[in-house]
């Protein structure tokens, strides 16, 4: 419409608001440009972070081979005599993460089923905020619980226990993510229609019985789904680990031994002093690589799960 | 008679079976309700434990005070510092960014592939490991773009992490914002920017805020992305000041400055075998819980106001 105006005979005074609506209009196209830009920034993060990993890791595997890499059973990039086999690293990753489900999974699916099918609204109104305070306790305040209070307090049940161990930070690591998962699974669970409910207590069945037999498996998708999304959060998990189960690689799965994980040995890296381009700077893209492509696969699954297996009402 | 007898006898059958399913239920409520607990229970012990511990560091001197070797005279004062400004580089980077990305989707994005791509994106950097951001930084700003291990990339580097945290609230809070309102200003002839700038984002305000506050206070909070692009740990000086007395009253110096940050120094002192830095670390540890709490305090309080008080 204001080129039709434009275009009109040049005796024609174009007004001043119709150049003023002209002016608009380039403006508005300037700001959505500028708008989107800024939402490509978290494509730009994405590939990034892709591009930085395969590249520097893409070095270190010039270095050592892959099949080493996947095979061998010790991680002694910083040595003399140097392995480089992630097995190590692995293993006390998973150690903990399992740890922290072990102690996350029941205790978050019993808070979600309470929290949903128990609580009033306004215990429900009290109890959410203080779990989505939980969540914002810097993890290496836990990390200094995970030392200096959990593990005394095992080894006094286990006094053969180390100070570094897998067991307290795993424990920990579990409480985290209590919130993370319980509010996930809440969340499925809510979403299941009330008539579900109400047919299971028209045939007499108390909440007890309705939120096992009836709800639990309608949601059982999204409860699942919000079980793997905690098992990456465990994965990535940083501090509690890299200050309370050790820096040693160690290819064990016995909870009560010391263990680096992935996180931990990229910390211990970091914090040391180690050149640019050399095969040690190069080994935590490499293990950083491996750390991601763990939480993505599990993320990818937690999402498709929650996605595909959902039923719909 | 019989029949009688035997409709009371399942009576209280039946009965005994409610009540027995009833207890079911209450001992059930007690025990969630001691499931959601565990975590505030642990967040009690743990406060309750760092105040303990680290008691004979609470004074001023503690945060005028360099990090030493000593532990008893070491303090916060280049930490606490480090932390204001690279939350100030974090804030100016993720708050324009975040919101302006959350606009786009919500109000501009046409519904096709590349809108799909970017909501995709912005999930799945939501569930990357905070230490993976390290690495990027490591990588892109400190040996891609020469800005060394300076307060410059700390902050651009959490900028980053908390862009997804940004994005979401600012989406969330302007979803909430009814389609009257912007029919309303589309119909007195504000452009589409317009009725952006002036009546959705000026509506959810108070939504995007309590995402820039929680944002900030993961900022504030987060160890593992600054250790990685290689902080100091023991830095006896302050960056130069932001504001100096002679014209043009504001420099840029400190963006390039060496610096520590107040979780980093409770790391450091942790990782100590000697017992009397961990004192100082337990300090360290009450002073970042009190801060980070209050923040996230703030943002649930100015949520729940928010939901109380608006009814379009």
């Amino acid at each position: 419409m204001v080129s039709q105006v434009l275009q009109k005979p040049a005796e024609l005074p174009i007004s001043a608001r119709l150049a003023k609506n002209v002016r608009r209009h380039i403006l508005e196209r300037v700001i959505e440009f500028i708008l989107m830009l800024a939402a490509l920034s978290a494509v730009a993060t994405t590939i990034s972070i892709v591009v930085i990993l395969l590249y520097e890791s893409y070095t270190f595997f010039e270095h050592v081979s892959l099949f080493d890499f996947l095979t061998d059973t010790e991680w002694t990039p910083l040595f003399e005599n140097a392995h480089y086999g992630i097995l190590p690293l692995v293993s006390g990753t998973l150690t903990t993460s399992a740890i922290a489900l072990a102690v996350a999974i029941p205790l978050g699916t019993i808070g979600a089923i309470y929290l949903s099918e128990f609580a009033s609204h306004r215990t429900r109104e009290i109890v959410k905020p203080i779990l989505e305070l939980l969540v914002g306790v810097p993890t290496v305040v836990f990390g200094y619980f995970a030392l200096l209070f959990v593990t005394p307090l095992l080894q006094k049940i286990f006094p053969e226990l180390p100070g570094f161990n897998m067991l307290g930070p795993g424990i920990v690591m579990g409480i985290m993510i209590i919130p993370y998962i319980s509010s996930m699974a809440e969340d499925a669970m809510r979403a299941v229609p009330m008539s579900m409910r109400e047919g299971s207590y028209a045939m007499g069945a108390t909440r007890f019985q309705t939120a096992i037999r009836v709800v639990t498996p309608a949601a059982i998708s999204g409860i699942i789904a919000a079980y793997i999304l905690g098992i990456s959060r465990a994965v990535g998990e940083t501090m509690v680990v890299a200050l309370a189960a050790g820096q040693q690689p160690n290819l064990t799965f016995n909870p009560m031994e010391s263990a680096a994980t992935i996180t931990a040995y990229i910390v211990q890296v970091a914090m040391g002093d180690l050149p640019h381009g050399s095969i040690g700077y190069q080994s935590i893209f490499a293990a950083g690589l491996v750390l991601m492509l763990m939480t993505l696969t599990f993320n990818i699954i937690g999402h498709l799960t929650r996605k595909r297996f959902r039923e719909v009402y | 008679m019989t029949t009688q007898a035997s409709v009371l006898e399942n009576l209280a059958e039946v009965r005994a079976m409610i009540r027995k399913h009833k207890r079911n239920d209450f001992i059930f409520s007690i025990v969630g309700l001691l499931a959601l607990m565990i975590g505030l229970l642990t967040l009690l012990t743990l406060f309750i434990d760092l105040v303990i511990d680290g008691y004979p560091r609470f004074n001023l001197d503690f945060l005028t005070n360099y990090p030493s070797r000593r532990a008893a005279s070491a303090g916060l004062l280049s930490a606490w510092v480090g932390s204001l400004l690279v939350m100030l580089v974090t804030f100016f980077s993720a708050v324009p960014m975040g919101v302006a990305a959350g606009v786009y989707l919500e109000e501009y994005a046409p519904k096709n592939w590349f809108s799909d791509l970017i909501e995709i994106n912005v999930t799945n950097l939501a569930g990357v490991p905070s230490i993976v951001y390290g690495l990027l930084a490591l990588g892109l700003f400190v040996y891609g773009l020469n800005l060394g291990e300076s307060i410059l990339t700390a902050g651009l580097t959490l900028g980053l992490l908390i862009l997804p945290i940004v994005i979401v609230t600012t989406r969330e809070s302007i979803r909430g914002i009814p389609v009257s309102i912007r029919e309303a200003a589309y119909a007195v002839g504000a452009t589409k920017w317009q009725v952006v700038f002036h009546h959705v984002l000026h509506y959810s305000s108070g939504g995007i805020l309590t995402g820039i506050i929680i944002g900030m206070a993961r900022a504030l909070g987060e160890t593992a992305p600054i250790i990685t692009i290689g902080a100091l740990t023991f830095i006896a000086f302050l960056p130069p000041s932001p504001v100096s007395d002679v014209a043009p009253f504001i420099n840029f110096e400190w963006l390039e400055s060496g610096f520590t940050v107040l979780p980093i120094q409770m790391f450091n002192w942790l990782s100590r075998p000697d017992h009397a830095f961990h004192i100082n670390a337990a300090a360290t540890g009450a002073l970042i819980i009190v801060v980070t709490l209050l923040m996230n305090g703030t943002a649930i309080w100015l949520r729940y106001r928010i939901r109380k008080n608006i009814k379009w």
